[in-house]
């Protein structure tokens, strides 16, 4: 009893991460259709904003929740601003200059921090549950993740703001007819996508080693969440993330990590086979 | 226009003369070369292994230096070439195919993983360039051209797995490890050992290198009970679990062993919280306490200063391995390959920072100390020690004397 509720933890635990590392990369790729392939180095940014805050004394929660998040975006603005913004519509333009800009960052990174793990210790110890144990940090990303999904679907839905850069996203043209700055709403969207990337990996660092190379580990599980998620960005990652986090985590249960990994990329395959338009092509098509 | 024609013809010569500078006479470039006594060293100073690799290459640069200074060798000054392999194999054969070909080195002191020194192994015994590799790694290689100074899993491994077990008190173990032949095969011999002190496995997991999640094996871990957990994981990524383990409170549960923890100063990376009271047994930690260790502590660290990292087993064994070769030389009377290589397999013995040092004639492995520490407060607790260990696991397998064409890694038979 005790093993089936720390391996639905687990499994939940599981689904979380993969919406944390997919849910900027979903508001990037998914909604203004930017291939980004430094989303990983995007990660791997807020990871170091995080290392470096607390090494000058700030608070690791501060750290994380706002340092990481705000540095990030900051950075994406910029590389809106200086790149993205004379590809829009050209994707594969996009994808070479990209990932030239993952390897830039990578190179950036790894001269300004230098090639080693760096980490920090994750905070809040362990809880018990029967004769388990498990991380309470775990938890409360579960709780942070929850709450992340839920403020990002309360702003595009119920603000002006949101139905702004729903309504950009969809048809430039007329917003700006209507009077619409696009070129701005373009420029703070891509922030923000940025800026959760930066809380995903703010929120990663104390799990695993920080190094320059880490977002690589990240970037392909990122792409093919949002990918199978299909058109509708939040439910998209949501209903993906869990249906591959739990396939991931109850074959690495019952096989090994090895196994759970292939056992994730090969769902994803054959989602993608019978369902080409991701998830939401098909089911909650008029869910966000 | 005439001024650009002028600057144009100014580059040139500019161009030309710094080449005559640059190249000189030809007769004067050879009668420097026979002055010198040229060897390489291939190491990654950058990538995924630029910690291991960094101390290795700042040792050996450091003990030409002091050779230089002290006179040279044979009345000729050494001249180090080191070449930085990024953590990328291509790159190791590129660059023993350069240092054995193009260089014409004596020797090469080179590799850090398994997977690097199989690349250039069979090049630098192709192009008749003598071979130290400096690494622990997991044992059975047999090869005349080459000499092994790292410890094996039969002088580490055999001693930690006894001790874990009688220091924690427990039989069941539980193993993770790296997903390659180093991983693979180091776990063989853990098993075995487990299994000789009258102990059981509980489970072996592999972990591909860029594994960083480890919240499912963690569960796993607690619902197996193992007493002892062995981790044979290595590099960055895996230094995650170090980190997962403790925030789930288990740290405090199920005590740990490692044949890894450390050799990549991993111990200073983890917070004391989640890395001490962590076993590791090797053939040198920084805190060996003998006369010879500090004063070389101390001279390490007035050359690369005292924030330089600690030392561990791959540079203190490539210090050895420098000064192994260089004493082989001396007693040859020259660089000539066979014959340094008859030289050292005279049971050519170096006592230096890590102890006694000792080649083995017929596995060309090194007969060495063995210590067992303990992490505390990122460094090592020195608990015993064990003089004077023989390579037993490859020299099972492998006899140069009999057989001195023999050039293959075994891959030992592990019977459990």
């Amino acid at each position: 009893m005790d093993l089936a509720v720390v391996v639905l933890l687990q499994v939940i635990a599981a689904v979380a991460s993969l919406v944390l590392i997919s849910i900027g990369l979903a508001v990037i790729f998914g909604m203004m259709h930017v291939i980004n392939l430094a989303h990983g180095e995007f990660i791997m940014l807020g990871a170091y904003a995080v290392i470096y805050a607390t090494r000058w004394g700030v608070n690791l929660w501060v750290a994380m929740l706002v340092v990481a998040p705000i540095v990030v975006g900051l950075i994406g603005i910029v590389v809106e601003r200086t790149v993205i913004r004379f590809l829009y519509g050209r994707m594969i333009d996009t994808m070479l200059a990209t990932w030239g800009l993952s390897l830039l960052l990578i190179g950036a990174a790894t001269m300004i921090f230098g090639n080693v793990t760096a980490g920090v210790s994750a905070p809040l110890g362990g809880v018990t549950i029967g004769e388990y144990q498990t991380s309470l940090y775990e938890l409360v990303i579960v709780a942070i993740v929850a709450a992340v999904v839920l403020a990002l679907m309360a702003v595009l839905r119920f603000t002006q703001a949101g139905l702004i850069a729903r309504a950009t996203m969809q048809n430039p043209a007329m917003a700006a007819s209507l009077g619409i700055d696009t070129s701005k709403v373009y420029a703070v969207t891509f922030g923000a996508g940025a800026a959760l990337s930066g809380l995903a990996g703010a929120l990663i660092s104390p799990l695993s080693g920080v190094v320059p190379t880490m977002g690589v580990a990240y970037v392909a599980k990122a792409f093919i969440t949002v990918i199978s998620g299909g058109a509708a960005i939040i439910t998209g990652t949501l209903s993906a993330s869990t249906l591959l986090g739990s396939l991931n985590t109850l074959a690495t249960f019952i096989a090994t990590p090895v196994i759970g990994e292939v056992t994730l990329l090969f769902a994803a395959i054959v989602l993608l086979r019978i369902l080409p338009q991701g998830i939401t092509g098909k089911f909650f098509r008029r869910a966000l | 226009m005439s001024s650009m024609l002028e600057r144009r013809k100014v580059l040139k010569a500019a161009v030309a003369g710094a080449a005559t500078a640059a190249t000189g006479p030809w007769f004067i470039k050879d009668l420097y070369a026979a002055d010198e006594i040229k060897i390489a060293g291939i190491h990654d100073a950058s990538g995924g292994l630029d910690l291991l690799g960094r101390p290795m290459i700042d040792v050996l640069t450091m003990a030409v230096e002091e050779a230089n200074a002290a006179g040279g060798l044979l009345g000729k000054q050494i001249k180090l070439i080191n070449y930085d392999a990024q953590s990328n194999i291509q790159y190791y054969t590129q660059y023993a195919t350069q240092a054995a070909t193009k260089d014409k080195v004596a020797v090469v002191h080179a590799g850090i993983t398994s997977a690097s020194r199989e690349a250039i192994r069979p090049v630098l015994k192709r192009f008749n360039t003598l071979y130290f590799y400096n690494t622990l790694y997991e044992g059975g290689v047999c090869d005349r051209n080459c000499f092994c100074t790292g410890s094996t899993p039969a002088q580490t491994v055999e001693k930690l797995i006894p001790y874990a077990m009688k220091k924690f008190n427990g039989k069941k173990i539980y193993v993770l490890a790296a997903d390659y032949n180093y991983g693979q095969i180091t776990s063989k011999w853990v098993k075995k050992y487990t299994q000789d002190n009258g102990g059981t496995i509980a489970a072996i997991d592999f972990f591909p290198l860029d594994v960083t999640d480890f919240g499912p094996t963690i569960k796993k871990i607690q619902a197996a009970k193992p007493d002892i957990i062995m981790s044979v994981l290595v590099g960055g990524s895996h230094i995650s679990f170090y980190r997962q383990w403790a925030a789930s409170g288990m740290k405090k549960q199920i005590p740990m062993a490692s044949t890894t923890f450390g050799l990549g100063n991993e111990h200073v990376v983890v917070s004391p919280e989640e890395g001490d009271g962590i076993l590791a047994s090797y053939a040198y930690f920084h805190e060996v306490a003998t006369p010879a260790n500090t004063e070389f502590i101390k001279r390490y660290q007035k050359r690369f200063g005292d924030k330089a990292a600690p030392l561990t087993e791959v540079a203190a064994m490539t210090w050895h391995g420098f000064q192994l070769w260089a004493q082989g030389v001396k007693k040859a009377g020259t660089v000539d390959r066979m014959k340094v290589i008859e030289a050292l397999e005279s049971g050519m013995m170096y006592e230096g920072p890590a102890g006694k040092s000792t080649i083995d004639p017929a596995t060309h492995h090194d007969i060495l100390d063995v210590y067992i520490g303990e992490a505390e407060n990122k460094k090592f607790k020195l608990l015993q020690s064990f003089s004077q260990q023989k390579p037993a696991d490859t020299a099972a397998v492998c006899d140069l004397k009999k057989n001195p064409n023999d050039n293959q890694q075994y891959i030992i038979d592990v019977k459990v």
